[in-house]
């Protein structure tokens, strides 16, 4: 028989496979990155195979996700690649029960034991060896650098599994905080597994003999190591196979595809016309003539330099340590730049800053002292506390300040930097409104950054190509991880490498305008626009702002330095400085390490940095406490007391538990309810369990059995309370459905909304422990005492209780009367807390959210942080009665929400009151809510600001947030003051 | 309380365009011609341009409902295209309610059009809770009379064009008969003749003929089930052109008709009754309501099962009890517990395939959808559900990947099943003298699915009907 030849092309977001078999054995494998070219780089590969192809009748087919455009315009055979995978397995390891495939931007799971069942990552699920690539740029690392580093870590700290953009803000300050990088690296490993794990098995098991096939499981070592151990596997049972890299292309040979000789594959991959389905945009310029009057224009926008090295006379300092880069700024008496910095942070800002503290003394000599120095950024307190810097600005602030520098009637700013997008209006001389990118659509500039890489440039040179761009490709607003799949679409279909620097250019505006700013015209902008930021260096991105927004603007000469100069400028009320001496530089030392602070029950974990002579800085810390308990613990703080209050209702004994237990779990609508369900049971005879608070680890309890990734938070910790429930052995388990909540009269209708009304179907479905055991989620009515007890009677009578008519009453009247106790109770604590702020002089914020959001796993302390900087807490549902609920522009139809509008309502009406709304990730609702929120407190000049919250929340973040709100308010009453004095 | 809104008058009416969106063309069409016969001047919105989502974008917060952005989008590219005066405009948009945060798109597309300088353009919701009041518009009971037929005709359209179209032997002709019958109906539903009974029925059978009699060629297939999210599940618009992808990778889509959706909105106010015990009145109403849409979709299920060549929708009340043991009916917001229950209805009729559509983080579908994916496999291992999001950043290429490893799944288990089929077969016919009386699903010629298979599943139902 003769030898039987087969060509399997796997063509995948960044990578190009080719495998020949002989006899389905391969005999030549390839592996190469297209850098977008995926047709050039195909013909590429065939060419250097025409020795084995040459005169031969083989069969081909093509795989892959950007190889699906061309197959079908070269007529080639195409063969999905889950597929393709499962006909290797099947060939080489057919006693695999389970394959795990990481690929560039996909990842799959496919199940052989017990029905085959195939996962691929949705489209929310951002990509791995991506993902791992754009970690290591963050590292400062290559790939193989960070893969060893990871081999030495010690510890794991927890990083966002669900996309890679979450997991990148989460690292971020663990980098700032000075987190080692083989934790980190390790950490950023297991964010991948547990992706993998988590959002793909959704609820099956990985066990048996897995096999581990793809580019970054071939490549990374830590990555292999992460995955065995947490899926607990011996070599035995985790294989990860020589041909893992090219297994797709290799099944792709294996499976049947068409005949071919070596011209008629070569001749139809290259006459292939590509399909143009991507739309494509205007060029961003005209022509060189173009170009050429824009850098005109935008050249005249400088502060001026001097040369620090003849300079003489006093100096400031200014210091950016943001979430990529680290800034310095070093300005004369006239504000120009003497001395400036910028550069990735490379994990250690603390070496950076000091490195170039040594510069700047060296160059100052004799003739140059420094008078004053601030920080700013992310880094603010860490580098202020290791150099003994005069002040820490405000990130916000100091941009401000600086803008004003360049444009003093400035009226919005506009940052776009490595990690994030920040814009912020200006009203009456002080910052108006804030809007950070929320972590869903960050990485905009550090974006870019990557891309380029990826593709073989530096930024500059991709930022460059995108200027003589002809035809930008539209890639759409929404987060990176969809950019990726819009660029791959583009990438199929040949776009050049021109057209796709400048359609990301356009689509990173577009996302800040659209996603971040939500505008819906330039005017509603302002008049006069500053532009900065790292980003707005690239001129593609500019004058795409500019032709979006259909005004010119300015970009200062230093964009990318303004945080730094603004927190120079504000540094100059100081006249000697108490920075750290270069003689004491030279002593420096600066040593990190982990530990965690046993202040109060959140046990944070916290990073102690410590330096020569003493001195201490701890980060990581929710609250002031680990520094020392600067905390005043008086400060009402209605989270505490609704936290304190279920504490003490699980703890408390009531009822004879005649009747046996049931277990509620304390999650969702549960957290506000639980008053009414344990007067109620234990009126009836049962002792009533709670599942408790949550920790992090009732989450992780749960999670491999949530279906759907992209819920709420909230909801999805739920599956943890309920495993812990099952642990208490509750004779039965009660969670009901409520698809109305209580009608408190202020909206037209009382829904809940659909998580919250129907979360117990779901997880009958999914937790398979919940079929062991007894669980009620009867549909009940909770506005007519009547029907309620009447469908309780029912629900509980048909699973054999024996309850009478005129039992069931009793308790439910008990019930609805201790809910209502405890609505009362939260707002007479309501009261006394304003009544308290008043009376000392403090300032008050309600943290509008949900009763839900109490949970300190789901705040993450958030009032905790509120508190510590000198704010009495309140909740919405706690000042909801003392405003009359304002009209809303739509329909105002769920129960929780409308004390939101109520909440802001009374926002409006008390000067010394602040209203921060939190919202959880995935919520449906909240996309109506919050634009309402914010239009009741802006009609009445009031500042809104929104936090949104998910697994992971950088508090480090949030602390900017509410810092930017306090220095903003103050300085409005500052200016309100000087207008009426 | 909401917002004030501006009410459509009578004047309006007399002089006003009505611009509405189409979700289904055949359905939306004859629903047209309907409210036209009325004195309105109903205009469908079918463009399909890209700009569509950009807008829609512009003004709605961003992660609101895809298919609000759509919708919306839609409207205000319409009302910026000049095509029509915007002063001489109005919006009609059909809404159901509830506690779904798409009961707000009609506040949403207010305020957005408040902001795109539209403020003045009356939008008028047709709901069933009777939200607002519009003195220029009424539904009054000859146009809801009129409305059902319309619906009715379309779901039979779509039920048969879809069995027809991937066998059809002159490509585009069974759409084209569709056409032809879709103005037709719209004409004769809009002629302002009181409609009799007798003539729907004789239309239900002329149409079933004609599709009948269309030439087709056997040709193999695998047949994909569409359910999800009411918009993203019908509209083009929404779904990139699902059924046209499917359609061209070899497949027969199965999509359950637009009348059980209003069913589900009567079912559960209905089951609301029973659970809350309110609105007595309005219960009355809808049992009412209730009966005679039943009624008058079996009737539909009769006429098709007796002319013998298409598969028949499924009773209505069955689908009902199909949710049973999965999801309890009382979850009623957005699809609800329709579409755990249609794709079990699915399952049913032998179609395993499902593709079920959602707007990227709709809230219900966490529950109705992909809540409930493991257990509908946990009890029918065949089948092979891929959960698709749509939104404004989703690429297509994401989508496609996914529903090509959908398909060949699919066509894979075909494969194995003909093959053990083909098997039995002559093992059969080596072992026994008699002639065997299986059939092989690969031999599948259209005739095939049409009277024994289907046929054979009505009484079925009914037995479960004697037993629930």
């Amino acid at each position: 028989m003769s030898t039987v030849y087969s060509v399997g092309i796997d063509i995948g977001s960044t990578t190009a496979k080719l495998v020949i078999t002989e006899n389905g054995e391969p005999t030549l494998c390839r592996y190469e990155r297209h850098m977008s070219q995926a047709r050039g780089k195909l013909t590429e590969l065939l060419r250097d195979a025409e020795g084995i192809l040459q005169g031969k009748r083989f069969t081909a087919a093509i795989s892959g996700s950007a190889g699906m455009g061309l197959a079908q315009a070269a007529g080639v055979p195409f063969v999905q690649e889950v597929f393709a995978t499962a006909e290797v397995v099947k060939r080489k390891e057919p006693d695999a029960s389970c394959v795990i495939e990481l690929g560039g931007e996909d990842a799959k799971v496919i199940f052989f034991e017990g029905g085959r069942d195939e996962r691929m990552n949705g489209s929310c699920a951002g990509g791995t060896g991506a993902f791992i690539d754009q970690m290591a740029v963050l590292l400062n690392m290559t790939v193989d650098e960070m893969d060893r580093a990871s081999l030495s870590a010690e510890r794991i700290y927890p990083i966002a599994s669900r996309c890679g953009v979450f997991a990148k803000s989460d690292i971020q300050p663990l980098l700032n905080q000075g987190a080692s990088k083989p934790d980190i690296a390790a950490s950023i490993y297991q964010a991948v597994v547990n992706q993998t794990v988590a959002g793909l098995a959704q609820g099956r098991k990985i066990r048996g003999k897995v096999l581990f096939l793809g580019g970054p499981l071939y490549y990374c070592q830590g990555l292999r190591l992460r995955f065995r151990q947490t899926l607990g596997l011996d070599e035995e049972h985790a294989k990860f196979p020589e041909y893992g890299r090219h297994a797709v292309a290799l099944g792709a040979a294996l499976c049947i595809g068409k005949e071919y000789t070596y011209e008629e594959l070569l001749l139809a991959v290259e006459k292939s016309a590509d399909i143009k389905t991507s739309r494509r945009l205007p060029p961003l310029f005209d022509g060189p003539e173009d170009y050429e009057e824009f850098r005109k224009r935008h050249a005249k926008d400088t502060v001026g330099e001097e040369d620090l090295s003849s300079y003489r006379g006093r100096a400031w300092l200014g210091v950016d340590c943001g979430s990529t880069t680290t800034k310095l700024v070093l300005i004369s008496e006239e504000g120009k730049i003497l001395y400036s910095y910028y550069s990735p942070n490379l994990g250690n800002p603390v070496s950076v800053v000091k490195e170039q503290l040594e510069k700047i003394y060296a160059l100052c000599g004799d003739r140059t002292v420094i008078c004053g120095a601030a920080s700013t950024g992310y880094g603010e307190t860490l580098i202020q506390n290791a150099f003994s810097l005069d002040e820490g600005v405000v990130e916000t602030i100091a941009h401000y300040t600086a803008a004003a520098r360049f444009r003093p009637d400035v009226d919005f700013i506009l940052d776009i930097g490595g990690q994030d997008i920040k814009c912020f209006k200006i009203r009456n001389g002080a910052i108006d409104s804030i809007m950070l990118n929320e972590a869903c659509s960050s990485g905009c500039g550090s974006f870019i950054e990557t891309f380029a890489r990826s593709m073989g440039y530096s930024a500059a040179e991709f930022a460059a190509k995108g200027i003589t761009a002809k035809a930008p490709v539209n890639l759409g607003t929404r987060c990176t991880v969809f950019m990726n799949s819009s660029v791959k679409q583009s990438q199929k279909e040949g776009t050049t490498v021109e057209d796709i620097s400048a359609g990301l250019s356009v689509s990173v505006v577009k996302n800040a305008l659209y996603k971040v700013i939500r505008a819906h015209s330039p005017e509603e902008l302002g008049k006069n626009i500053v532009v900065q930021g790292g980003t707005f260096l690239n001129d593609a991105v500019l004058r795409a702002f500019e032709k979006e927004v259909g005004t010119e603007v300015i970009r200062p000469s230093v964009a990318g330095l303004m945080g730094a100069y603004g927190a120079a400028l504000h540094a100059m009320r100081f006249s000697k400085s108490k920075i750290l001496t270069a003689e004491a530089l030279k002593h420096f030392v600066h040593r990190s390490t982990g530990t965690v602070c046993q202040g109060c029950g959140n046990h944070c974990r916290l990073t102690v940095n410590t330096f020569d002579g003493g001195r201490r800085f701890i980060s990581g810390n929710q609250c002031e406490r680990g520094l020392g308990g600067r905390r005043d613990e008086s400060l009402p703080d209605l989270y505490a007391f609704k936290q304190s209050f279920l504490t003490s209702l699980s703890e408390k004994e009531e009822g004879d538990g005649r009747r046996g237990t049931v277990g509620i779990p304390l999650a969702l609508g549960m957290l506000e309810q639980a008053p009414l369900w344990k007067a109620l049971f234990s009126s009836l005879g049962y002792r009533v369990i709670f599942s408790g608070l949550s920790t992090r680890a009732t989450y992780e309890k749960g999670q491999l059995t949530i279906p759907s990734d992209t819920a709420c938070y909230p909801a999805k910790i739920m599956h943890g309370h309920m495993l812990e429930l099952i642990e208490k052995k509750p004779d039965f388990l009660f969670y009901p459905c409520l698809s109305y909540n209580v009608d408190e009269g202020r909206s037209d209708n009382c829904y809940n909304c659909p998580i919250v009304a129907y979360y117990p179907e779901l997880l009958r479905g999914n937790m398979d422990d919940l079929k062991s055991v007894r669980f009620l989620s009867p549909f009940l009515n909770l506005n007519r005492p009547k029907v309620l007890a009447k469908g309780l009677r029912k629900a509980l009578n048909r699973e054999g209780e024996k309850i009478g008519r005129r039992e069931m009453k009793t308790a439910v009247k008990k019930g609805l009367a201790a809910y209502r106790a405890y609505r009362e109770a939260v707002a007479e604590e309501g009261k006394r807390a304003v009544r308290y702020a008043k009376e000392q002089g403090k300032r008050v914020m309600i943290l509008a959210g949900r009763p839900y959001h109490c949970d300190p796993e789901i705040n993450h302390g958030i009032d905790k942080l509120a508190a510590s900087l000198g704010f009495v807490v309140v909740s919405e549902d706690s000042v909801c009665d003392m405003a009359e609920p304002p009209r809303v522009g739509v329909l105002n139809q769920w129960t929780y929400h409308s004390r939101l509008y109520a909440a802001a309502a009374y926002a409006t009406e008390h000067p010394d009151t602040e209203l921060v709304q939190l919202v959880s990730f995935g919520c449906g609702i909240d996309a109506i809510t919050s634009d309402e929120v914010r239009a009741i407190l802006e009609s009445h000049g009031k500042l809104y600001t929104q936090i949104k919250i998910d697994e992971i929340t950088n508090l480090g973040a949030v602390r900017i947030r509410l810092r930017s709100l306090i220095g903003a308010v103050e300085e409005r009453e500052r200016n309100r003051k000087e207008s009426e004095g | 309380m909401s917002g004030s809104y501006i009410p459509f008058t009578e004047e309006m009416k007399k002089t006003y365009t009505i611009l509405a969106p189409t979700m289904l063309p055949m359905h939306f069409r004859m629903v047209a011609a309907v409210l036209n016969s009325f004195g309105y001047r109903v205009e469908l919105l079918d463009g399909n341009s890209p700009d569509i989502p950009e807008t829609g974008l512009r003004y709605v917060h961003n992660d609101t409902c895809y298919p609000a952005i759509l919708v919306i989008g839609q409207f205000i590219t319409a009302l910026e295209s000049g095509k029509y005066d915007p002063h001489k405009t109005a919006l009609i948009y059909f809404q159901t309610g509830g506690g779904c945060r798409a009961s707000n798109y009609i506040s949403l597309l207010r305020k957005a059009l408040k902001k795109a300088g539209y403020g003045y353009v009356p939008v008028i919701s047709i709901s069933f809770l009777g939200l607002e009041k519009h003195p220029g518009f009424h539904l009054t009971l000859p146009m809801l009379h009129g409305l059902i037929y319309g619906l009715l005709y379309g779901d039979l359209l779509m039920n048969t064009v879809n069995q027809v179209r991937p066998y059809e032997k002159v490509k585009g002709s069974a759409e084209a008969l569709a056409a032809k019958w879709t103005e037709r109906l719209g004409k004769e539903l809009g002629s302002g003749k009181p409609i009799r009974y007798r003539k729907v029925k004789e239309n239900y059978s002329r149409i079933l003929n004609d599709f009948a009699s269309l030439p087709t060629v056997p040709r193999d297939t695998v047949r994909v089930g569409i359910v999800g999210e009411i918009f993203v599940k019908y509209s083009p618009l929404g779904n990139n052109n699902l059924e046209n992808f499917l359609i061209s990778e070899g497949a027969e889509t199965v999509v359950p008709g637009l009348v059980d959706f209003f069913l589900y909105c009567v079912y559960n106010s209905l089951h609301d009754y029973g659970i809350y015990k309110f609105g007595v009145l309005s219960h009355a109403v809808s049992k009412a309501a209730f009966s005679f849409l039943c009624k008058k979709k079996n009737d539909l299920i009769a006429a098709t099962v007796s002319h013998g060549r298409f598969r028949p929708p499924t009773d209505f009340r069955h689908v009902i009890r199909l949710a049973d043991g999965y999801i309890d009916t009382g979850t009623k917001m957005g699809e609800g517990w329709l579409l755990t229950a249609e794709m079990l209805e699915l399952s049913e009729m032998g179609v395993k395939n499902v593709v079920c559509t959602q707007p990227f983080g709709c809230l219900p579908n966490h529950i109705c959808g992909k809540g409930m994916m493991k257990p509908i496999k946990e009890r029918n291992p065949d089948m092979n559900i891929v959960a698709i999001d749509y939104d404004a950043g989703a690429s297509a290429v994401n989508q496609e990947n996914r529903l090509k490893l959908m398909l060949a799944y699919a066509r894979e288990k075909e494969k194995e099943k003909a093959q053990v089929q083909a098997h039995a077969q002559v093992h059969a016919q080596a072992q026994a003298a008699e002639p065997t009386v299986e059939k092989s699903t690969a031999e599948k010629s259209t005739e095939a699915f049409a009277s024994e298979a289907f046929a054979a599943e009505i009484p079925a139902a009914a037995s479960t009907d004697g037993r629930g």
